[in-house]
């Protein structure tokens, strides 16, 4: 049990500096999108189901498809 | 240099906090108005979810306050994208592929489905108005990408948007007027566990769901259909 | 190992905090700024859910007969992420709103290149 959060945690983090990095800004949409399903996840063993919810489904469904469409009205690459 | 200047801030503002933070252990009860809450929460508001009684009931003033900030930003978000709508012509939309296609078509009632069940089941399980709008949302975000073509009718959304914060709004003047304060329980308890019970809290999460459902259905379609 | 076991969830949220606040302290990109300022919302309320809860706690539904309600977490800090996570949304959607219109009129997305934000 403690050994998955820790996977989860260091994935978390991981796909933090991912969207730090990438250039492409599709690529760091996503990787945002990883942050919050993990974080979904991390709520729902903190024994919170209700904020799981809305997490998973605001966090990773309705910002991802908010960011990806702003990033088509506007530029993709980062310069 | 810009780079180093915010990494010796952040390490600075990191060190405070762990200094701090040690003293926070982690897992063991604080717990001071929660404690009242969970012990009093079934027999004075008859919902067995007491994240529902807290966010409805005990507090439900500051979700009023929450729901008209919702209402600003979306306010804010139509007036600055501006409201004329047309299409350029000569500019073609991509359409989507067979599988997105049909994807989004089968799973859009499915979706409509469960957010209605979240909502409605608010005071019993796990959810409530705002998941079960957020997934309404989705749904509709989904028609979006698969069904070209297809959009919400903005009037309608508009009505069911203000039709739901009217609901909230009268239910708590009538309880003003019937008992002693803002949202006062008037709806007779119930027995705990059953979907008729809990007085008037199913009644404002069906109003939230509606409400936040069609907010953030209109600010897709608000950033959708100035794309095309 | 035992204070990984015991910190582990403080130490996610606080570095998902300190990589957002970087990103919106030393990247140029508008829309990167404000993927930052998603990853700082999203470890404060990871970090608010965290102080509620209890070593063996259970969630705070009474679901089925026979729950203790000694045993259960804080519902207070849930009931307020639960509200701050879609306003979150349409905070969002506002700022991404307005630099859309900012890339409409300079033509650029890049903050240095901005005139009226040189910093």
């Amino acid at each position: 049990m403690e050994i998955v959060i820790l996977i989860l945690v260091f994935l978390m983090i991981v796909s933090a500096i991912a969207a730090l990095i990438f250039k492409d800004l599709m690529n760091a949409v996503i990787a945002s999108c990883v942050v919050s399903l993990i974080a979904a996840v991390l709520f729902y063993f903190l024994q919170a189901p209700d904020v799981a919810m809305a997490e998973a489904a605001i966090g990773a469904a309705l910002v991802t498809g908010i960011f990806v469409i702003a990033v088509k009205r506007t530029k993709r690459f980062e310069e | 240099m810009r780079k180093l200047i915010s990494l010796i801030l952040l390490v600075i503002i990191a060190g405070g906090i762990v200094l701090s933070l040690k003293e926070i252990p982690f897992g063991i009860s604080k717990i001071k108005i929660g404690d009242y809450y969970i012990k009093k929460g079934i027999e004075e508001t008859g919902a067995t979810n007491i994240v529902t009684s807290v966010v409805v009931s005990y507090r439900g003033f500051d979700t009023l306050g929450e729901i008209t900030i919702l209402f600003t930003a979306a306010i804010g978000l139509s007036a600055v994208l501006g409201t004329y709508r047309k299409r350029k012509a000569g500019e073609k939309v991509e359409p989507p592929s067979f599988i997105v296609k049909t994807g989004c078509r089968f799973l859009f009632p499915i979706l409509l489905l469960v957010g209605a069940y979240i909502f409605i089941h608010g005071h019993l399980t796990p959810g409530g108005g705002f998941q079960g709008g957020a997934i309404i949302a989705s749904a509709f975000l989904l028609m979006y990408l698969g069904c070209e073509g297809k959009r919400i009718n903005e009037n309608t959304s508009i009505v069911v948007e203000v039709l739901g914060a009217l609901t909230f709004i009268v239910l708590g003047i009538i309880g003003l007027t019937i008992g002693k304060d803002f949202l006062f329980n008037f709806l007779p308890k119930g027995e705990p566990n059953t979907l008729l019970s809990a007085g008037i809290i199913p009644v404002i999460y069906i109003a939230i769901g509606f409400k936040v459902g069609s907010e953030l259905a209109g600010i897709i379609d608000h950033l959708i259909e100035k794309n095309q | 190992m035992n204070f990984l076991s015991e910190y582990i969830y403080y130490i996610g949220a606080f570095s998902l905090i300190f990589i957002g606040l970087f990103i919106v302290l030393a990247k140029k990109n508008l829309i990167k700024v404000i993927i930052g300022l998603s990853i700082v919302d999203t470890g404060i309320n990871l970090f608010l859910i965290t102080l509620g809860y209890i070593r063996g706690g259970t969630a705070p539904v009474f679901s089925k007969p026979g729950l203790k309600a000694e045993n259960m977490v804080d519902p207070v800090p849930q009931a307020l992420v639960l509200t701050a996570i879609v306003i979150g949304v349409a905070v969002l959607a506002l700022a991404l709103t307005l630099a859309i219109k900012l890339y409409k009129h300079y033509g650029t997305l890049n903050l240095r290149k901005i005139k009226e934000q040189k910093w």
